[in-house]
Protein backbone atom coordinates (compact mmCIF):
# COMPACT_ATOMS: atom_id res chain seq x y z
CA UNK A 1 0.00 0.00 0.00
CA UNK A 2 1.40 3.43 -1.09
CA UNK A 3 1.65 6.74 1.24
CA UNK A 4 -0.37 10.03 -0.04
CA UNK A 5 3.40 11.23 -0.66
CA UNK A 6 4.06 8.61 -3.20
CA UNK A 7 0.61 8.36 -4.45
CA UNK A 8 1.41 12.14 -5.14
CA UNK A 9 5.26 11.61 -6.11
CA UNK A 10 3.57 8.89 -8.76
CA UNK A 11 1.16 10.97 -10.06
CA UNK A 12 3.67 14.00 -10.54
CA UNK A 13 6.31 11.74 -12.32
CA UNK A 14 3.32 10.59 -14.87
CA UNK A 15 2.08 13.50 -15.79
CA UNK A 16 -1.43 12.84 -13.91
CA UNK A 17 -2.72 15.78 -12.92
CA UNK A 18 -3.87 16.49 -9.24
CA UNK A 19 -7.18 17.53 -8.76
CA UNK A 20 -8.21 19.74 -5.66
CA UNK A 21 -9.76 16.77 -3.65
CA UNK A 22 -6.49 14.61 -3.47
CA UNK A 23 -4.00 14.96 -1.41
CA UNK A 24 -1.06 17.18 -1.96
CA UNK A 25 1.96 18.38 0.23
CA UNK A 26 1.17 21.64 2.42
CA UNK A 27 3.94 23.30 0.40
CA UNK A 28 2.67 22.50 -3.29
CA UNK A 29 -0.66 23.52 -2.07
CA UNK A 30 0.94 26.67 -0.79
CA UNK A 31 2.91 27.40 -3.78
CA UNK A 32 -0.27 27.00 -6.10
CA UNK A 33 -2.35 29.60 -3.78
CA UNK A 34 0.63 32.08 -3.98
CA UNK A 35 1.28 31.75 -7.45
CA UNK A 36 -1.92 31.50 -8.65
CA UNK A 37 -4.15 34.25 -6.67
CA UNK A 38 -0.86 36.32 -7.57
CA UNK A 39 -1.86 35.77 -11.31
CA UNK A 40 -5.24 36.05 -10.65
CA UNK A 41 -4.74 39.74 -8.95
CA UNK A 42 -2.24 40.63 -12.26
CA UNK A 43 -5.20 40.15 -14.34
CA UNK A 44 -7.14 42.31 -12.09
CA UNK A 45 -5.11 45.48 -11.48
CA UNK A 46 -3.92 45.10 -15.60
CA UNK A 47 -7.18 46.09 -16.24
CA UNK A 48 -6.08 49.41 -14.89
CA UNK A 49 -3.56 50.94 -17.19
CA UNK A 50 -5.46 49.83 -20.08
CA UNK A 51 -8.32 51.05 -18.97
CA UNK A 52 -7.09 54.43 -18.41
CA UNK A 53 -6.97 54.66 -22.35
CA UNK A 54 -10.36 53.63 -23.22
CA UNK A 55 -12.07 57.02 -23.27
CA UNK A 56 -9.31 59.00 -25.33
CA UNK A 57 -8.78 55.33 -27.98
CA UNK A 58 -8.21 57.24 -31.62
CA UNK A 59 -10.54 55.47 -33.00
CA UNK A 60 -13.78 53.62 -32.93
CA UNK A 61 -12.76 50.38 -33.46
CA UNK A 62 -9.77 50.72 -31.52
CA UNK A 63 -12.08 51.62 -28.68
CA UNK A 64 -14.03 48.45 -28.96
CA UNK A 65 -11.16 45.89 -28.98
CA UNK A 66 -9.86 47.91 -25.72
CA UNK A 67 -13.19 47.45 -24.57
CA UNK A 68 -12.89 43.53 -25.58
CA UNK A 69 -9.42 42.88 -24.32
CA UNK A 70 -10.30 44.37 -21.11
CA UNK A 71 -13.19 42.41 -20.53
CA UNK A 72 -11.13 39.47 -21.54
CA UNK A 73 -8.52 40.11 -18.74
CA UNK A 74 -11.58 40.03 -16.34
CA UNK A 75 -12.89 36.95 -17.12
CA UNK A 76 -8.87 35.72 -16.83
CA UNK A 77 -8.70 36.91 -13.14
CA UNK A 78 -11.99 35.46 -12.68
CA UNK A 79 -11.34 32.18 -13.91
CA UNK A 80 -7.68 32.18 -11.97
CA UNK A 81 -9.77 33.21 -8.39
CA UNK A 82 -12.49 30.36 -9.14
CA UNK A 83 -9.47 27.58 -9.90
CA UNK A 84 -7.23 28.92 -6.65
CA UNK A 85 -10.48 28.66 -4.22
CA UNK A 86 -10.44 24.91 -5.04
CA UNK A 87 -7.34 24.90 -2.85
CA UNK A 88 -9.24 25.94 0.14
CA UNK A 89 -8.86 29.68 0.12
CA UNK A 90 -11.58 31.76 -0.33
CA UNK A 91 -12.74 34.73 -2.84
CA UNK A 92 -12.58 37.17 -0.17
CA UNK A 93 -9.60 35.95 1.79
CA UNK A 94 -7.68 36.45 -1.56
CA UNK A 95 -9.05 40.02 -2.40
CA UNK A 96 -8.68 41.02 0.99
CA UNK A 97 -4.62 40.46 0.43
CA UNK A 98 -4.94 41.78 -2.26
CA UNK A 99 -6.61 45.55 -0.98
CA UNK A 100 -4.44 44.84 2.24
CA UNK A 101 -1.13 45.48 0.23
CA UNK A 102 -0.34 41.63 1.35
CA UNK A 103 -0.65 40.11 -1.76
CA UNK A 104 2.14 41.00 -4.93
CA UNK A 105 0.70 41.05 -8.67
CA UNK A 106 2.79 41.74 -11.90
CA UNK A 107 5.11 44.44 -11.38
CA UNK A 108 4.77 45.57 -14.91
CA UNK A 109 0.81 46.64 -13.97
CA UNK A 110 2.55 49.60 -11.44
CA UNK A 111 4.12 51.67 -14.50
CA UNK A 112 2.45 54.62 -16.01
CA UNK A 113 0.27 54.83 -19.64
CA UNK A 114 1.59 57.70 -20.90
CA UNK A 115 1.06 57.89 -24.30
CA UNK A 116 -1.43 55.94 -26.84
CA UNK A 117 1.43 53.80 -28.12
CA UNK A 118 1.95 52.37 -24.92
CA UNK A 119 -1.41 50.21 -25.27
CA UNK A 120 0.36 48.94 -28.46
CA UNK A 121 3.64 48.47 -26.40
CA UNK A 122 1.48 46.22 -23.47
CA UNK A 123 -0.45 44.35 -26.30
CA UNK A 124 3.05 43.26 -27.59
CA UNK A 125 5.39 43.35 -24.97
CA UNK A 126 3.22 42.82 -21.85
CA UNK A 127 0.86 40.25 -23.41
CA UNK A 128 3.99 38.65 -25.54
CA UNK A 129 5.69 37.78 -22.45
CA UNK A 130 2.36 37.29 -20.32
CA UNK A 131 1.88 34.25 -23.38
CA UNK A 132 5.62 33.03 -23.12
CA UNK A 133 5.13 32.94 -19.48
CA UNK A 134 1.73 31.43 -19.78
CA UNK A 135 1.85 28.66 -22.38
CA UNK A 136 3.91 26.37 -20.58
CA UNK A 137 1.14 26.51 -18.09
CA UNK A 138 -1.31 25.01 -19.44
CA UNK A 139 0.67 22.23 -18.70
CA UNK A 140 0.79 22.43 -14.81
CA UNK A 141 0.26 19.66 -12.90
CA UNK A 142 -2.77 20.95 -10.90
CA UNK A 143 -5.50 20.38 -13.06
CA UNK A 144 -7.67 23.76 -12.55
CA UNK A 145 -4.79 25.85 -12.86
CA UNK A 146 -3.92 24.12 -16.30
CA UNK A 147 -7.37 24.35 -17.42
CA UNK A 148 -7.84 27.97 -16.56
CA UNK A 149 -4.64 28.62 -18.53
CA UNK A 150 -5.86 26.71 -21.72
CA UNK A 151 -9.10 29.09 -21.79
CA UNK A 152 -6.60 31.93 -20.88
CA UNK A 153 -3.80 31.56 -23.67
CA UNK A 154 -6.84 31.26 -26.35
CA UNK A 155 -8.22 34.16 -25.69
CA UNK A 156 -4.36 36.00 -25.11
CA UNK A 157 -3.40 35.70 -28.62
CA UNK A 158 -5.77 38.49 -29.62
CA UNK A 159 -4.88 40.75 -26.95
CA UNK A 160 -0.77 40.66 -28.53
CA UNK A 161 -1.86 41.02 -32.47
CA UNK A 162 -4.33 44.35 -31.59
CA UNK A 163 -1.22 45.52 -29.31
CA UNK A 164 1.39 45.20 -32.31
CA UNK A 165 -0.96 46.65 -34.83
CA UNK A 166 -1.73 49.53 -33.20
CA UNK A 167 2.39 50.14 -33.15
CA UNK A 168 2.49 49.11 -36.64
CA UNK A 169 0.16 51.74 -37.54
CA UNK A 170 2.17 54.35 -35.49
CA UNK A 171 5.16 53.31 -36.91
CA UNK A 172 4.06 54.19 -40.43
CA UNK A 173 2.63 57.42 -39.51
CA UNK A 174 3.98 60.82 -39.29
CA UNK A 175 7.11 61.45 -38.16
CA UNK A 176 5.43 62.33 -34.48
CA UNK A 177 3.96 58.94 -34.35
CA UNK A 178 7.14 57.25 -34.70
CA UNK A 179 8.80 59.07 -32.07
CA UNK A 180 5.73 58.09 -30.17
CA UNK A 181 5.96 54.56 -30.62
CA UNK A 182 9.46 54.40 -30.25
CA UNK A 183 9.49 56.01 -26.73
CA UNK A 184 6.91 53.47 -25.49
CA UNK A 185 8.91 50.35 -26.59
CA UNK A 186 11.80 52.44 -24.95
CA UNK A 187 9.94 52.19 -21.94
CA UNK A 188 8.06 49.24 -21.65
CA UNK A 189 11.03 46.88 -22.94
CA UNK A 190 13.01 46.53 -20.24
CA UNK A 191 9.91 46.04 -17.81
CA UNK A 192 9.22 43.74 -19.86
CA UNK A 193 12.00 41.40 -19.61
CA UNK A 194 11.69 41.85 -15.77
CA UNK A 195 7.79 40.08 -15.76
CA UNK A 196 9.99 36.69 -15.89
CA UNK A 197 11.28 37.12 -12.91
CA UNK A 198 14.66 36.93 -11.22
CA UNK A 199 17.68 34.78 -12.21
CA UNK A 200 17.82 31.08 -11.97
CA UNK A 201 20.71 31.50 -9.25
CA UNK A 202 18.09 34.26 -7.32
CA UNK A 203 15.24 32.34 -7.88
CA UNK A 204 14.61 29.88 -5.02
CA UNK A 205 10.97 28.67 -5.82
CA UNK A 206 11.90 27.81 -9.05
CA UNK A 207 13.83 24.64 -8.55
CA UNK A 208 10.59 23.64 -6.42
CA UNK A 209 8.14 24.59 -9.05
CA UNK A 210 9.96 22.82 -11.26
CA UNK A 211 10.48 19.63 -9.46
CA UNK A 212 6.58 19.44 -8.85
CA UNK A 213 6.19 20.34 -12.85
CA UNK A 214 3.86 23.68 -12.41
CA UNK A 215 6.17 25.53 -14.19
CA UNK A 216 8.09 23.98 -17.45
CA UNK A 217 10.89 26.46 -18.20
CA UNK A 218 13.43 28.39 -15.79
CA UNK A 219 12.95 32.18 -15.41
CA UNK A 220 15.68 33.06 -17.58
CA UNK A 221 14.88 30.16 -20.52
CA UNK A 222 11.61 31.61 -20.92
CA UNK A 223 13.16 34.85 -21.32
CA UNK A 224 15.83 34.67 -23.60
CA UNK A 225 12.76 32.84 -25.71
CA UNK A 226 10.91 36.08 -25.70
CA UNK A 227 14.02 38.06 -26.46
CA UNK A 228 15.06 35.89 -29.69
CA UNK A 229 11.11 36.35 -30.99
CA UNK A 230 11.19 40.46 -30.59
CA UNK A 231 14.00 40.87 -31.62
CA UNK A 232 12.71 39.66 -35.27
CA UNK A 233 9.24 41.13 -34.72
CA UNK A 234 10.66 44.21 -33.65
CA UNK A 235 12.51 44.85 -37.51
CA UNK A 236 8.81 45.23 -38.84
CA UNK A 237 8.24 47.78 -37.19
CA UNK A 238 11.39 49.36 -38.23
CA UNK A 239 11.96 50.55 -34.26
CA UNK A 240 14.96 49.48 -31.88
CA UNK A 241 15.18 47.56 -28.60
CA UNK A 242 16.46 49.61 -26.35
CA UNK A 243 19.46 47.51 -25.56
CA UNK A 244 22.79 48.26 -27.27
CA UNK A 245 23.78 45.02 -26.13
CA UNK A 246 21.24 43.15 -27.79
CA UNK A 247 23.31 41.12 -30.29
CA UNK A 248 23.61 37.54 -32.22
CA UNK A 249 25.74 34.88 -30.58
CA UNK A 250 26.93 31.86 -32.41
CA UNK A 251 28.00 29.69 -30.13
CA UNK A 252 24.77 29.81 -28.17
CA UNK A 253 21.98 30.22 -31.23
CA UNK A 254 20.21 32.94 -29.51
CA UNK A 255 20.59 36.64 -28.82
CA UNK A 256 22.69 38.36 -26.08
CA UNK A 257 21.41 40.91 -24.37
CA UNK A 258 22.46 43.30 -21.37
CA UNK A 259 22.16 43.69 -17.74
CA UNK A 260 18.34 43.91 -16.16
CA UNK A 261 18.59 46.84 -13.52
CA UNK A 262 17.34 44.24 -11.11
CA UNK A 263 17.11 47.34 -7.83
CA UNK A 264 14.61 48.91 -10.03
CA UNK A 265 12.91 45.67 -9.85
CA UNK A 266 12.94 44.58 -6.28
CA UNK A 267 11.84 48.73 -5.45
CA UNK A 268 8.73 48.16 -7.44
CA UNK A 269 8.24 44.52 -5.91
CA UNK A 270 8.56 46.73 -2.62
CA UNK A 271 5.47 49.15 -3.41
CA UNK A 272 7.83 51.62 -4.44
CA UNK A 273 7.14 51.93 -8.36
CA UNK A 274 5.58 54.78 -10.21
CA UNK A 275 2.16 53.62 -9.64
CA UNK A 276 1.65 51.26 -6.98
CA UNK A 277 -0.32 53.21 -4.50
CA UNK A 278 -2.00 54.65 -6.93
CA UNK A 279 -3.32 51.03 -8.23
CA UNK A 280 -4.19 49.91 -4.97
CA UNK A 281 -6.50 53.16 -4.41
CA UNK A 282 -8.16 52.52 -7.46
CA UNK A 283 -9.06 48.82 -7.32
CA UNK A 284 -9.99 49.55 -3.72
CA UNK A 285 -12.26 52.35 -4.64
CA UNK A 286 -14.22 50.12 -7.26
CA UNK A 287 -14.56 47.28 -5.06
CA UNK A 288 -15.79 50.05 -2.31
CA UNK A 289 -18.12 51.83 -5.08
CA UNK A 290 -19.15 48.46 -6.32
CA UNK A 291 -20.89 47.71 -2.98
CA UNK A 292 -24.67 48.72 -3.55
CA UNK A 293 -24.48 47.10 -6.91
CA UNK A 294 -23.68 43.84 -4.81
CA UNK A 295 -26.09 44.71 -1.73
CA UNK A 296 -28.86 45.52 -4.86
CA UNK A 297 -28.21 42.29 -6.03
CA UNK A 298 -28.58 40.29 -3.24
CA UNK A 299 -31.64 41.93 -1.62
CA UNK A 300 -33.59 41.53 -4.99
CA UNK A 301 -32.18 37.70 -4.78
CA UNK A 302 -33.65 37.63 -1.34
CA UNK A 303 -37.32 39.60 -2.20
CA UNK A 304 -37.79 36.48 -4.58
CA UNK A 305 -37.21 34.35 -2.83
CA UNK A 306 -39.08 35.60 0.16
CA UNK A 307 -42.13 36.13 -2.13
CA UNK A 308 -41.91 32.27 -3.45
CA UNK A 309 -41.93 30.89 -0.49
CA UNK A 310 -44.20 33.33 0.88
CA UNK A 311 -47.39 31.32 2.32
CA UNK A 312 -49.45 33.55 -0.11
CA UNK A 313 -47.84 32.30 -3.36
CA UNK A 314 -47.34 28.70 -1.72
CA UNK A 315 -51.19 28.86 -2.02
CA UNK A 316 -51.21 28.94 -5.51
CA UNK A 317 -51.51 25.36 -7.56
CA UNK A 318 -48.17 23.78 -7.91
CA UNK A 319 -46.66 24.03 -11.68
CA UNK B 1 -13.35 46.70 4.08
CA UNK B 2 -16.84 44.90 3.06
CA UNK B 3 -20.31 47.25 4.21
CA UNK B 4 -22.10 44.20 3.63
CA UNK B 5 -21.33 40.97 4.76
CA UNK B 6 -24.66 39.71 2.70
CA UNK B 7 -23.18 40.05 -0.14
CA UNK B 8 -20.22 38.44 0.73
CA UNK B 9 -22.61 35.50 0.71
CA UNK B 10 -24.06 34.80 -3.00
CA UNK B 11 -23.31 31.12 -3.85
CA UNK B 12 -21.43 29.39 -5.85
CA UNK B 13 -22.65 28.32 -9.44
CA UNK B 14 -21.09 25.54 -11.79
CA UNK B 15 -21.80 26.64 -15.14
CA UNK B 16 -22.40 23.79 -17.68
CA UNK B 17 -22.45 24.35 -21.66
CA UNK B 18 -23.35 23.41 -24.64
CA UNK B 19 -21.60 24.22 -27.65
CA UNK B 20 -23.15 23.33 -30.29
CA UNK B 21 -26.95 21.32 -31.02
CA UNK B 22 -26.24 18.29 -30.73
CA UNK B 23 -23.27 17.87 -28.46
CA UNK B 24 -23.86 17.42 -24.06
CA UNK B 25 -23.61 20.40 -22.00
CA UNK B 26 -19.86 20.33 -20.69
CA UNK B 27 -18.56 22.02 -17.54
CA UNK B 28 -17.12 24.99 -18.07
CA UNK B 29 -16.23 26.88 -14.90
CA UNK B 30 -17.89 28.02 -11.62
CA UNK B 31 -19.20 32.05 -10.55
CA UNK B 32 -20.26 33.55 -7.81
CA UNK B 33 -23.81 35.35 -8.07
CA UNK B 34 -27.01 36.16 -6.09
CA UNK B 35 -29.75 34.47 -8.10
CA UNK B 36 -30.03 31.96 -11.00
CA UNK B 37 -30.67 34.56 -13.36
CA UNK B 38 -27.61 36.44 -12.73
CA UNK B 39 -25.58 33.55 -12.85
CA UNK B 40 -26.98 32.94 -16.31
CA UNK B 41 -26.21 36.29 -17.45
CA UNK B 42 -22.62 36.51 -15.61
CA UNK B 43 -21.69 32.87 -17.57
CA UNK B 44 -23.33 33.90 -20.52
CA UNK B 45 -20.64 37.19 -20.41
CA UNK B 46 -17.93 35.26 -18.59
CA UNK B 47 -17.77 31.78 -20.77
CA UNK B 48 -19.38 32.85 -24.08
CA UNK B 49 -17.83 35.84 -25.14
CA UNK B 50 -16.58 34.42 -28.68
CA UNK B 51 -19.32 32.33 -29.22
CA UNK B 52 -18.81 29.23 -27.30
CA UNK B 53 -22.48 28.62 -26.45
CA UNK B 54 -25.91 27.85 -27.48
CA UNK B 55 -26.86 26.82 -24.23
CA UNK B 56 -26.05 27.32 -20.35
CA UNK B 57 -27.50 25.13 -17.58
CA UNK B 58 -26.07 27.15 -13.85
CA UNK B 59 -26.23 24.33 -10.83
CA UNK B 60 -25.49 25.96 -7.58
CA UNK B 61 -22.59 24.32 -6.16
CA UNK B 62 -23.81 22.50 -3.49
CA UNK B 63 -26.38 20.55 -4.91
CA UNK B 64 -23.42 18.92 -6.36
CA UNK B 65 -22.24 15.55 -4.79
CA UNK B 66 -19.06 14.43 -5.88
CA UNK B 67 -17.72 10.44 -5.31
CA UNK B 68 -14.56 10.62 -2.88
CA UNK B 69 -11.10 10.33 -4.52
CA UNK B 70 -9.96 8.87 -1.24
CA UNK B 71 -12.26 6.28 -1.67
CA UNK B 72 -12.55 5.42 -5.44
CA UNK B 73 -9.72 2.57 -5.58
CA UNK B 74 -13.24 0.53 -3.76
CA UNK B 75 -15.74 2.64 -5.51
CA UNK B 76 -14.54 1.80 -9.27
CA UNK B 77 -13.31 -1.40 -8.28
CA UNK B 78 -16.15 -3.76 -9.45
CA UNK B 79 -15.54 -2.84 -13.33
CA UNK B 80 -11.99 -3.85 -12.62
CA UNK B 81 -12.50 -7.89 -13.45
CA UNK B 82 -14.74 -7.80 -15.64
CA UNK B 83 -13.40 -7.72 -19.16
CA UNK B 84 -16.04 -9.62 -20.53
CA UNK B 85 -18.11 -6.43 -20.85
CA UNK B 86 -15.57 -5.14 -23.76
CA UNK B 87 -16.14 -6.91 -27.04
CA UNK B 88 -12.77 -7.67 -27.60
CA UNK B 89 -12.97 -10.21 -25.11
CA UNK B 90 -14.79 -12.70 -27.48
CA UNK B 91 -12.74 -14.59 -29.61
CA UNK B 92 -13.97 -15.27 -32.80
CA UNK B 93 -12.38 -16.88 -36.35
CA UNK B 94 -11.44 -14.41 -38.54
CA UNK B 95 -13.28 -14.87 -41.89
CA UNK B 96 -16.50 -13.82 -39.70
CA UNK B 97 -17.56 -10.15 -41.14
CA UNK B 98 -19.74 -7.84 -40.26
CA UNK B 99 -20.07 -8.32 -36.33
Amino acid sequence: MLGEQEIFDRKIEQEIRIEPKDWMPNDYRKMLIRQMSQHAHSEIVGMLPEGNWITRAPSLRRKATLIAKVQDEAGHGLYLYSATETLGITREETIDQLHAGKAKYSSIFNYPTLTWADIGAIGWLVDGAAIMNQVPLCRASFGPYARAMIRICKEESFHQRQGFEILLTLSRGSEAQKQMCQDAINRWWWPSLMMFGPNDDASPNSRLSMQWKIKRFTNDELRQKFVDVCVEQVKTLNMQLPDPKIKWNEETGHYDFGEINWEEFYEVLKGNGPCNKERLEARKKAHEAGAWVREAASAYAAKKNYSFNSPVHGSQPAK
Amino acid sequence: MEANPQSENWPLWEVFIRARQGLDHKHAGSLYAADAQMALENARDVYTRRNEGISIWVVESKNIHASSPAESGEFFDPANDKVYRHPSFYILPEELKNI
